[in-house]
């Protein structure tokens, strides 16, 4: 349990520091590290009860919510939060454990792993897809129930 | 003569801006509906622009006035998203009628000309990013640490002594190696516990997450050929990094008798 809040933590931070990294303004970082800690959270909350597919393609789906709802009420690109959110889904420790699989010189254990991160990538194109397809009159009517602070 | 004068003006801006955009990583349709609201704001509608990920071409004129084009060629981008919303403003402040064209071109080439944040101020966010990541990635709390340091070491690497010297291939290959070695002495010297989860946390900031993203947006805008150039560079760089890992990876095992990868949980 305490593993579960500091990995949403974590990936919070993370997303907060890499967003700087890409120098998004300072005013928009703490809202793109909560878009990726929002996101690592509904990917964790699902894992026990559907496949990490499926996970994946929710927590993806609910990143690129979060990030057009928050672009309609912060009138600023999509882009910016979209790009950070979905930092930490995107499968780089697949691809390493691809690679040193493959030096160990277990194949079937590369291709076991190289098949699951190209299946997660998939995954969230389609995630990205859909949450893409969402009419934006959805997102203003939220932002205009959800005002912005300012 | 006023006319026109004024038309050069507002084409010179409406080709800025898109070379902004795009040297900044926005995506195709964002390029091509900024540089058209800029042109219609200004109520020179006879513009038309081809966008594709590495140039813009914008030409204007016909109907008795002269022909007039530019080709720009633009590599693919870096990650200024600071750009991105900066010219997003100028663009819904200009639709807002607030400047003359002369006044938009002077703003946007101070957009173009925004800074890059100190290299001291990016290693930090990069090393506790790369920490961060790192315990995402499933490591323990000195794995992130581990990851922290190795992401340091692999930024001032990349920020000190590559600087623009390697290709893009070059870079990414010799980064993945440097991940490596670093992550495995940081190993010997007792810093970290899974060996694969540090190189992972420690190459983070090299994923190609805006690429794969653009990538996939451009494809859902049907800018096909952007976004399989974009795919193909993502691709590219993930097979670099990875044989940049491997090939360290196997070098040291080689000498180390296998041991070192042999031993680990993978």
């Amino acid at each position: 349990m305490a593993r579960f809040l500091f990995e949403v933590l974590a990936a919070g931070v993370g997303t907060t520091a890499f967003a700087l990294l890409f120098h998004v303004p300072q005013r928009y970082s703490l809202r793109c590290g909560i878009i990726g800690g929002a996101g690592w959270f509904v990917y964790l909350a699902g894992l026990p009860f559907v496949s990490a597919p499926v996970s994946i393609f929710l927590a993806t789906v609910a990143v690129v919510f979060l990030s057009r709802f928050s672009a309609v009420q912060l009138r600023c690109p999509v882009t910016l939060f979209l790009i950070c959110g979905i930092f930490p889904l995107v499968p780089g420790l697949g691809v390493y454990r691809t690679a040193s699989a493959l030096v160990a010189g277990q194949m079937a254990l590369a291709s076991k792993t190289g098949f699951s991160a190209l299946q997660t990538s998939m995954v969230m194109v389609l995630a990205i897809l859909l949450g893409l397809e969402l009419p934006i009159g959805l997102f203003r009517r939220l932002a205009n129930l959800i005002p912005s602070k300012k | 003569m006023e006319q026109s004068q004024r038309e050069n003006q507002v084409f010179e801006l409406v080709a800025l801006a898109g070379e902004v955009l795009l040297a900044s990583g926005a995506e195709i349709s964002r390029v091509i509906d900024t540089m058209q609201r800029i042109s219609a704001a200004y109520g020179c509608n006879q513009l038309d622009c081809f966008v594709v990920s590495n140039g813009v071409l914008l030409s204007t004129g016909g109907g008795g006035r002269q022909y007039q084009a530019k080709v720009s060629h633009i590599p693919l981008g870096s990650s200024r998203l600071d750009r991105i919303n900066s010219v997003n403003q100028l663009s819904r402040e200009i639709s807002a009628g607030q400047h003359t064209p002369e006044q938009a071109y002077r703003q946007l080439q101070e957009i173009a000309q925004m800074p890059v944040r100190p290299v001291w101020y990016r290693s930090l966010c990069c090393s506790i990013g790369s920490g961060a990541f790192g315990y995402v990635f499933g490591g323990s709390a000195l794995d992130a640490v581990a990851c922290g340091v190795g992401g340091l070491l692999l930024f001032l690497y990349l920020q000190l002594l590559v600087r623009r010297r390697l290709s893009k291939i070059a870079l990414h290959m010799s980064g993945g190696a440097l991940a490596t070695l670093i992550s495995m002495a940081l190993m010997t010297l007792g810093l970290g516990e899974h060996l694969p989860i540090i190189i992972a946390g420690s190459v983070a900031q090299l994923l190609p997450g805006m690429a794969f993203t653009n990538a996939i947006r451009d494809i859902a805008d049907e800018n096909y050929i952007s976004g399989s150039v974009r795919m193909l560079d993502v691709i590219l760089v993930i097979v670099c990094l990875a044989s940049g890992v491997y090939f360290a990876g196997s070098l040291v095992s080689s000498f180390a008798g296998g041991e070192l990868f042999g031993t680990l949980p993978l």
